[in-house]
């Protein structure tokens, strides 16, 4: 159990003790672990060439599961978010490989939609309909939801990424007692174990590191909105329709006193164009031209953290690992170096335009198309072809 | 008020590179720091406690060396840190992590509000706030970016929804995960560093916790990496000249 290095393998070439996070390791003649600083992260054991050193896990016997893969819809005004219907399309693919059905499952106020989630693949959709589900209402979501899946036992469970499903997916993960990875950005099924390979972005977007919840059930993860396509509707689909009326919902220790729509500038993460700005815009001044290049292009404007530190744009329009992760199907990126926070909010985004001076910038080695400009010109040019037409 | 505030050490991010030849993360085990999430948190705590009293204690499970975090903590406001530190607790997925500070939370006689930055800039999962509240049975109130109104009995706040922004009454106890524009946090004080190099730290292992064994660390982690990869940069960038890039970028955009 643990940590364990096969010191007859090892070839003493340091690559673990770099991989560290914690200094855990040492070679000397020989490669020593100190204990008291290791946590079992599994860095060395992915840097290592030879394979001398993994993580050994008491092996337990998997959780009985036979209720196939469920869809867990999140709701906005009636209607099911996109990204379900993501979600749908990536859930067909996987239950057709592990033959089992899929069910989406739709805790809310609405019970309207079924036909459209039937076509995007669904077997069967389950609506546990309440007025007290809202729309954001997390707590009550997860309420609903916790009894269902122990009665039913599902094999997998899959939420979108948003702001609900960060937050209600967990709450059910720890009633339940079983596994959850966030944010995936990619899913498969594993050809000799049959478990759900569930794929997500490591240390800011550097490394993409493949999980799997080998034992309890349901596996469970978030998966990010905007990354799996949207499945053309089949209309000759047919599917089971069900409505639950949940009970015992708990009332009452969180009351929203009002809600507001998104202002624009909340709005960079789902953006379908985005322009983002970093330090190479130069001034306040700029940053101006490029809202208003925005509004000709229907775009949002995102910037680097170096401008919200600079106090020329407020915080909701930050890109980046502490910022707003966006995936848009058209950036371009004006005058960012691209620093590694900055790429783990941008590896989503389709296509990436970038325009910088230095041709060097770690930016342009995340582009689709580069331009080497200044980018202040660049938005300028831009400008002036657009209103001309 | 007693407030609780869970921080967590990560790799101060601007270390981590990327070996060239190996692929593998290359990290400076010298620069850790506590999350940044965490310090805004620790911060609102201590903000708390200025206008209606009480005692913010941070909350950390790490290894040892984390002990130095801690007391950033207290020179920066806190009144009192706890180390959750044992062998036993590596290997931690976010549902052991979770259950673990739980337990830590149950050990310290539960508080009236726990505060946790809404993600770590390491795992980026914001899973810790609604996994710990599910263990207390608490209410939780994730992605609050300012608090408006703060009583013993409860906090009016307001949080990030996919539909944009709303304003809750949450009762409390409670948890609340933090978003980083919440508020500034500030440096320690001269006097905060002094009390912070005396203060006696709660150092608790797995059995001091009473923590069920198979629900910590690497036994109570329900998911595994089985593998890790460097994320494929994309293919050669088509360059477009100065002169044409305004039109080619437009052409780009009226194909969508």
């Amino acid at each position: 159990m643990g940590l364990i290095i096969d010191k007859n393998t090892c070839v003493l070439c340091g690559g673990c003790v770099a991989s560290c996070p914690n200094g855990a390791l040492e070679i000397t003649d020989e490669i020593i672990l100190d204990e008291e600083k290791c946590i079992l992260c599994g860095a060395c054991a992915d840097s290592c060439p030879v394979g001398a050193i993994s993580i050994e896990k008491e092996k337990k016997e998997a959780q009985e599961a036979g209720g196939g893969i469920w869809i867990a819809v999140q709701q906005s005004e009636g209607k099911p978010l996109p990204v379900a219907l993501e979600l749908l399309g990536k859930g067909r693919e996987l239950a057709d490989t592990l033959g089992c059905r899929l069910t989406a499952i739709c805790p809310g106020k609405s019970s309207s939609f079924a036909r459209e989630l039937i076509e995007a693949g669904a077997d069967a959709v389950l609506f546990l309909l309440s007025d007290r589900i809202g729309d954001t209402d997390d707590n009550a979501y997860a309420h609903a939801l916790v009894p269902l899946i122990r009665e039913r036992r599902p094999e997998i469970v899959l939420f979108g990424a948003t702001i609900l499903g960060r937050s209600a997916a967990p709450a059910i993960a720890a009633k339940l007692g079983t596994g959850l990875t966030a944010d995936c950005t990619a899913l498969s099924i594993e050809p000799d174990s049959r478990l759900l390979a569930q794929t997500r972005p490591a240390l800011g977007g550097n490394l993409m590191a493949t999980i799997v919840c080998p034992d309890s059930r349901p596996q469970m993860a978030t998966v990010r909105p905007g990354i799996f396509p949207c499945p053309e509707p089949d209309p000759a689909r047919t599917g089971t329709v069900e409505t639950i009326l949940p009970e015992g919902l708990p009332k009452g220790l969180i009351t929203i006193l009002s809600q507001e729509n998104k202002s624009d500038a909340s709005g960079i993460a789902d953006a379908d164009i985005l322009l983002v700005a970093g330090r190479g815009i130069g001034s306040s001044k700029n940053l101006k031209k490029v809202f208003r290049l925005a509004e000709l292009m229907k775009a949002e404007v995102g910037v680097s953290r170096p401008l919200i530190d600079m106090g020329w744009a407020e915080y909701p329009h930050q890109v980046g690992q502490t910022g707003a992760t966006v995936a848009p199907k058209l950036l371009i990126s004006l005058g960012v170096s691209g620093a590694i926070q900055h790429l783990a909010g941008i590896g989503g985004a389709q296509t990436v335009v970038a325009v910088n001076t230095d041709a060097d910038a770690p930016i342009m080695r995340h582009a689709d198309y580069v331009v080497k400009m200044d980018c202040v010109e660049f938005v300028e040019q831009l400008t002036e072809l657009l209103q001309a037409k | 008020m007693k407030i609780i505030v869970c921080v967590k050490q990560v790799p101060s991010s601007n270390e981590v590179r990327l070996d060239p030849v190996r692929k593998t993360i290359i990290r400076d085990s010298s620069e850790a720091v506590i999350n940044p999430f965490d310090v805004t948190a620790a911060e609102a705590a201590v903000q708390i406690r200025e206008k209606l009293g009480g005692t913010v204690t941070a909350l950390s499970m790490g290894i040892p060396a984390s002990e130095r975090l801690l007391r950033d903590e207290i020179a920066r406001g806190a009144d009192n840190a706890v180390l959750l530190t044992d062998r036993a607790f590596a290997g931690a997925d976010t549902l052991a992590t979770s259950y673990t500070l739980s337990k830590a939370i149950e050990d310290l006689g539960g508080a009236d509000l726990i505060l946790c930055g809404k993600m770590a800039t390491d795992g980026d999962t914001a899973q810790i706030g609604p996994e710990l509240a599910s263990w207390l049975n608490l209410p939780c109130v994730t992605d609050v970016s300012a608090l408006l109104e703060v009583t013993e009995k409860q906090i009016i706040c307001r949080r990030n929804t996919d539909a944009g922004a709303e304003t809750v009454n949450v009762s409390l106890p409670a948890v609340l995960t933090i978003v980083k524009n919440l508020t500034t946090p500030r440096l320690p004080s001269i006097e905060g560093i002094r009390r912070s190099l005396k203060a006696d730290l709660k150092i608790l292992d797995a059995k001091g916790l009473g923590a069920d064994p198979a629900r910590i660390g690497l036994d109570g982690s329900p998911t595994q990496v089985i593998r890790t990869f460097p994320q494929q940069e994309k293919g050669e960038a088509v360059p477009f000249e100065k002169s044409e890039a305004a039109s080619e970028v437009k052409k780009l955009w009226e194909e969508l």
